[in-house]
């Protein structure tokens, strides 16, 4: 499509002013992680000299890495559970004919209705039972089912057109081996999307991980966020938002990433 | 090359209403078999229960000497090419011409080989590369082909591979197809709605119509005799013009929607039935009148339709309530609604019982013979 050129100069302002609008508050804590105290105050947006200091603060006040890498073996592990559990059943729901199939899948999709802190009490108890308070395991697999992931890929699968499963039964190729070798990889997109879900929405979760760690050991920067806050009497903004940012990093950088998979869209040409 | 054998097959949903019943036939090895019929007439049904991919629910299913009713896809030793080709799209053309070698566990290097000869056989050498997005549709056609030829297998399955393309790649992929047939011997059931197709592939065709064999025979024995009047509409374009008729036992004349009055000749009145009939006269057995014509009939049409092929002429005109064709070789100026002459005769009738559809007389056999001729020096 051609545009003219003034067209493009307004197209391109509107792109700007929008994207500064959702983007500002991630830029002004940006620019707040290198001011000092008073400079905070002031209401200043830009700082005067871009001092390291509160990143080097929030890492002596904090194990920030250790809860970096806590954070990561969290949401890594939630997001292969989920990739596994939510394929799987992705996959029996589409390529199984079983009695029930349909029920069973309204009964399972319907669980989405029911919000997660309503489950969340009997969940800590179990956990509790277990004994699993302050482990990984305690934090990751009450995540692994996610009827949300299981329609994603449910209605992936769908749209693969019936004559792969045909012609793979032909060839004698296992239900599994169908599963790995023609279903994943066709679906690679959604798979990353969901990927990319996971691994965000166990990064920020807040409420579970406080409740399931009461020491250091397993606790992830969500948590840590809120401490460097309620440390102080008054808080130190700067530190706090030095430590925002830090977190920041790691979510940006999966987007990047996983934005570039999830434009190659590979699920063109299987027909004609 | 092996047979295959349907003996007394039927297919029913819910175990209520059959969708196809009582289908026998024996598909001889080697041979070129076409099911063809109109659309849900059940011919696709019919193949995938061949493969395997859907139940038999009465009847046998014999491949080779084995019985195979409950045998999984796999087990059944054949091939299939898929409409719409079935291509794994995140496979290149080598791995998807290799795909059923490698689950079979063929060595690498046999593999490659196999894939190569195949490929230079279809002209697919420079794609094997390629991911089947980047291909054509008549290329991504042929690499459906040659991911059947590669797996060796004695029966390959067709389900309407020729539909996705366009009519002149569509002749030429016909005659590749047969002459890969041939090449290989495999026993090939292929299943199409196109009657020109069934007409110019086939060793033998069955014609389905809503789950039941119409007729099983050669090609051109099932254009020059067909057994009911459906089939004598299907096969051949335009199809067969079919009019109701009756005989008029005092004049002993043959009277086709109370207009055309055609005499029966004597050794065949005893054949022919008191109630009503159906008669049905190919296009190209309505001729143009001259002088040379004898017996026959002559008929005065009014032309409603005329098109002009180039090399044949076809044009329609109303015999009592029905619309029948005529089609004439050569290039011939007809207006519409002229007044035109036309003759037939009762040889080139085909005649059916009017109830039951059965074929009661044959059209006489008019083919024409190359005569094999000396070579003057």
């Amino acid at each position: 499509m051609k545009t003219s050129l003034p067209a493009k100069i307004w197209l391109y302002f509107l792109l700007i002013v929008t994207s500064l609008c959702v983007f500002f508050p991630v830029l002004y804590a940006f620019m707040i992680s290198f001011m000092t105290g008073p400079e905070i105050i002031q209401g200043r947006f830009f700082p005067q000299t871009f001092n390291l200091e509160n990143y080097t603060k929030v890492f002596d006040r904090l194990p920030l890495l250790n809860y970096l890498l806590n954070s990561f073996i969290v949401s890594i592990s939630v997001m292969l559970g989920q990739l596994v559990v939510c394929s799987l059943a992705a996959y029996a729901f589409v390529f199984f004919k079983f009695k029930g199939r349909d029920f069973i899948f309204f009964l399972f999709i319907s669980t989405m209705m029911i919000p997660w802190e309503a489950t969340m009490i009997p969940n800590v108890f179990t956990i509790r039972k277990l004994d699993w308070f302050n482990t990984y395991q305690g934090l990751t697999l009450p995540f692994f089912a996610l009827a949300f992931g299981t329609f994603l890929l449910r209605q992936h699968f769908l749209t693969i057109p019936k004559e792969l499963h045909e012609a793979s039964q032909i060839a004698g190729l296992s239900r599994f081996k169908f599963f790995w070798k023609v279903v994943l990889p066709i679906s690679k997109t959604s798979l990353v999307t969901l990927g990319a879900y996971g691994f965000l929405t166990t990064w920020n979760m807040y409420l579970w991980p406080l409740l399931i760690t009461t020491n250091q050991s397993v606790r992830t920067v969500q948590i840590g966020l809120k401490q460097l806050q309620s440390q102080e009497i008054a808080t130190e903004w700067g530190v706090v938002m030095a430590g925002v940012i830090v977190v920041i990093i790691p979510t940006l950088l999966l987007l990047f990433i996983g934005q570039k998979q999830l434009q190659k869209g590979l699920s063109q040409g299987a027909l004609k | 090359m092996k047979k295959v054998e349907l003996i007394n097959v039927s297919k029913s949903y819910d175990k209520q209403v059959d969708v196809i019943s009582n289908i026998n036939v024996t598909i001889e090895p080697g041979e070129f078999f076409v099911l063809v019929g109109p659309s849900g007439c059940g011919k696709s049904t019919m193949l995938r229960m061949i493969a395997g991919l859907e139940e038999i629910t009465g009847g046998t299913l014999k491949i080779g000497e084995q019985i195979a009713n409950n045998l999984s896809p796999d087990k059944r030793d054949l091939s299939m090419v898929f409409q719409n080709y079935a291509l794994y799209p995140h496979l290149t053309v080598q791995q998807n011409i290799t795909f059923g070698l490698d689950v079979k566990r063929m060595k690498k290097d046999e593999q490659k080989r196999k894939a190569a000869e195949v490929a230079s056989m279809l002209g697919l050498t420079d794609y094997l590369a390629r991911k089947p997005r980047e291909l054509s549709g008549g290329q991504r056609q042929r690499v459906a082909l040659a991911r059947a030829i590669v797996s060796e297998t004695p029966i390959c399955l067709m389900d309407e591979p020729l539909s996705n393309l366009d009519a002149k790649l569509r002749a030429h992929m016909r005659s590749e197809i047969r002459r890969i047939q041939r090449t290989l011997g495999i026993t090939m059931i292929y299943v199409t709605h196109d009657q020109v197709e069934a007409m110019t592939m086939g060793d033998r065709i069955m014609i389905l119509h809503e789950g039941k064999i119409q007729q099983i025979g050669k090609p051109i024995d099932i254009y020059n005799h067909p057994a009911n009047p459906f089939v004598a509409t299907f096969i051949g374009s335009p199809p067969m013009n079919l009019a109701k008729a009756v005989l008029d036992e005092t004049t002993e004349e043959l009277v086709v929607e109370n207009e055309l009055r055609i005499p029966v000749p004597g050794m065949e009145r005893s054949k022919l039935p008191s109630h009503g009939m159906t008669v049905g006269i190919r296009p190209e057995s309505i001729l143009p009148l001259t002088p040379e014509q004898t017996g026959g009939v002559k008929l005065e049409v009014t032309t409603t339709n005329v098109e002009v092929l180039g090399n044949e002429t076809i044009f329609s005109f109303h015999v009592g309530t029905e619309e029948w064709m005529a089609k004439w070789s050569g290039q011939w100026h007809i207006g519409i609604g002229e007044q035109l002459p036309v003759w037939l005769e009762f040889d080139s009738l085909s005649i059916f019982d009017g109830e039951e559809g059965h074929l009661i007389k044959k059209t006489v056999d008019q083919s024409h013979h190359v005569v094999q001729q000396e070579v003057v020096e």
